[in-house]
């Protein structure tokens, strides 16, 4: 015989079991998942709501950076084509900006080092949930994108990078154009004063400083201006969204 | 049905990074409390779980535990602790923001019916009495003497406290702090952050808000449980609480 207080224990944990069992299995059901994706259109939505368009991440002193600054994903994309352009220190490497644009161009390290520059000194947010400080600096991207002149149907900026990982899929992220042209939106082409390293996307890296770091691709070659990010890759606007991250980074 | 989700969906998010750290900025020299595996999976690996710089051997519950198929794992919290079970930080934030948007959502309909109704200033606010008599409520509570009959029927100094710090304290606190981690939150209002002194110190502080909450609610169930469990329960839910019957022999 079992008590009255046994059976109440017992039926309490058997019923967290089911409870997380079923959560577990909710986690696999793609309608039940759909659900849970909403809440990412309604903090997108809220948060802009909340948020002036132009706010500003906040910037730090050099006093605040990091001693040791994460390098995280690829740290040395395996590409030939990529080892080839980092053996000639990237002389040959040329960023390919075209799409819906009316001036499709190539801008060689050089020509973006002559654009008006930008230095911030900013926090990055990881996914996983760790902050480094580091400054950065390059052209805006909304300074490139007057140079291309992005045509009226063009909503995003998709950016691909050299960086297969051992699955064969590409590196690749997406801003709509508010993002895009926020004033600390930038190609960063040095990191802490110096041309930046190859462990932090050589020869030239996105910065988005009001979303996580997985938004801010490495290894940039190609920018493209699209009215739509279904026929990329996995169709979701990103390498992480493909694999069920938030397209939306910024919380 | 929101709070373990949220609970759990939370240890996924920080089995990912499973360290606290205070300030800005997450140097791994100077965490208040990091949680790590020594040696592969399939080399019998040891949990070691740091905190304040003395490191204990935690294995089988921190850094190092068994999945549901039995399988030795290096991970921050145990799956049986997580949602989902496995390793799956992507899911993880689904859940968490989903039920998220939910406790937010019933958490402000509570309070403004709390503030517009009775219930918060007949039933919560402690009186000048209770607040008094407050020292003698925690020896009785620490000696399992509850109140009977007529005392029973309301709030006691202790509880009422309890309660108001939950639902107007730790509720908006864990809220704010969740709302620092934001980058976009923190860019358009960066004093969410700077009050505590950085974005992650505002992470540690919702993870120590998150574990009083835990306490909290152990505490409100061995209190419920205690003093008589399905009468309790009948009494949140419908309002009505059952006496127990006057001993008879008692009048003259």
């Amino acid at each position: 015989m079992i008590d009255r207080r046994q059976l109440l224990t017992r039926g309490l944990a058997t019923a967290g079991l089911v409870f997380l069992a079923g959560c577990d299995a909710l986690s696999g059901n793609a309608r039940a998942v759909r659900l849970l994706e909403r809440a990412e259109a309604v903090s997108r939505r809220a948060q802009r709501l909340l948020s002036p368009r132009n706010a500003m991440a906040k910037e730090f002193t050099a006093a605040d950076l990091s001693p040791v600054f994460p390098a995280n994903g690829t740290i040395n994309p395996a590409d030939p084509a990529y080892q080839a352009l980092a053996e000639q220190g990237f002389a040959d490497w040329a960023l390919e900006v075209g799409g819906l644009v009316e001036r499709p161009q190539s801008f060689p390290l050089a020509d973006l080092r002559r654009l008006p520059a930008r230095t911030q000194i900013t926090r990055h947010d990881c996914v996983e949930g760790w902050s480094a400080i580091g400054q950065w600096t390059g052209p805006q991207l909304s300074t490139v994108l007057d140079v291309v002149r992005p045509l009226p149907r063009a909503r995003y900026v998709v950016f691909f990078s050299a960086d297969p990982d051992e699955s064969g899929a590409k590196y690749y992220e997406s801003l709509d154009l508010e993002e895009a042209r926020h004033p600390q939106t930038i190609l960063a082409y040095e990191m802490n004063g110096h041309v930046l390293p190859i462990p932090h996307g050589a020869p030239l890296r996105l910065r988005v400083e009001r979303q996580l770091g997985y938004k801010m691709a490495k290894y940039l070659m190609r920018i493209e201006l699209r009215d739509s990010l279904t026929p990329i890759e996995g169709g979701r606007g990103g390498y992480w969204e493909d694999q069920g991250y938030e397209w939306y980074a910024g919380i | 049905m929101c709070l373990p989700i949220l609970v759990m969906s939370g240890l996924q998010i920080f089995n990912a990074h499973p360290a606290l750290y205070w300030g800005e900025r997450s140097d791994p020299d100077r965490a208040l409390l990091s949680i790590d595996a020594v040696g592969s999976d399939d080399n019998e690996p040891i949990g070691l779980t740091t905190v304040f710089g003395r490191t204990f051997d935690t294995t089988g519950l921190l850094g190092v535990s068994t999945d549901a198929e039995g399988r030795v794992r290096s991970r921050g919290f145990p799956s049986w602790a997580t949602l989902p079970g496995p390793q799956w930080l992507a899911m993880g934030r689904r859940w968490h923001f989903f039920a998220a948007w939910i406790f937010v959502l019933n958490g402000t309909l509570f309070a403004m019916y709390s503030l517009a109704g009775r219930h918060l200033w007949r039933d919560l606010l402690p009186t000048w009495r209770e607040l008094r008599g407050l020292g003698e409520s925690i020896v009785d509570h620490l000696r399992f003497r509850h109140p009977h009959k007529d005392a029973v029927g309301r709030y006691n100094g202790l509880q009422k406290i309890a309660y108001l710090g939950v639902i107007f304290g730790l509720g908006p606190l864990i809220v704010w702090t969740g709302l620092a981690m934001s980058p976009r939150m923190d860019a358009a209002f960066p004093w969410l952050s700077d009050v505590w002194g950085g974005r992650q110190s505002a992470r540690t502080v919702h993870f120590t808000a998150c574990v009083l909450f835990i306490g909290y609610v152990a505490l409100h169930v061995v209190m419920v449980t205690a003093t008589g469990l399905w009468n309790n329960l009948r009494s949140m839910l419908s309002g009505w609480y059952r006496l127990p019957p006057p001993k008879s022999g008692g009048t003259l």
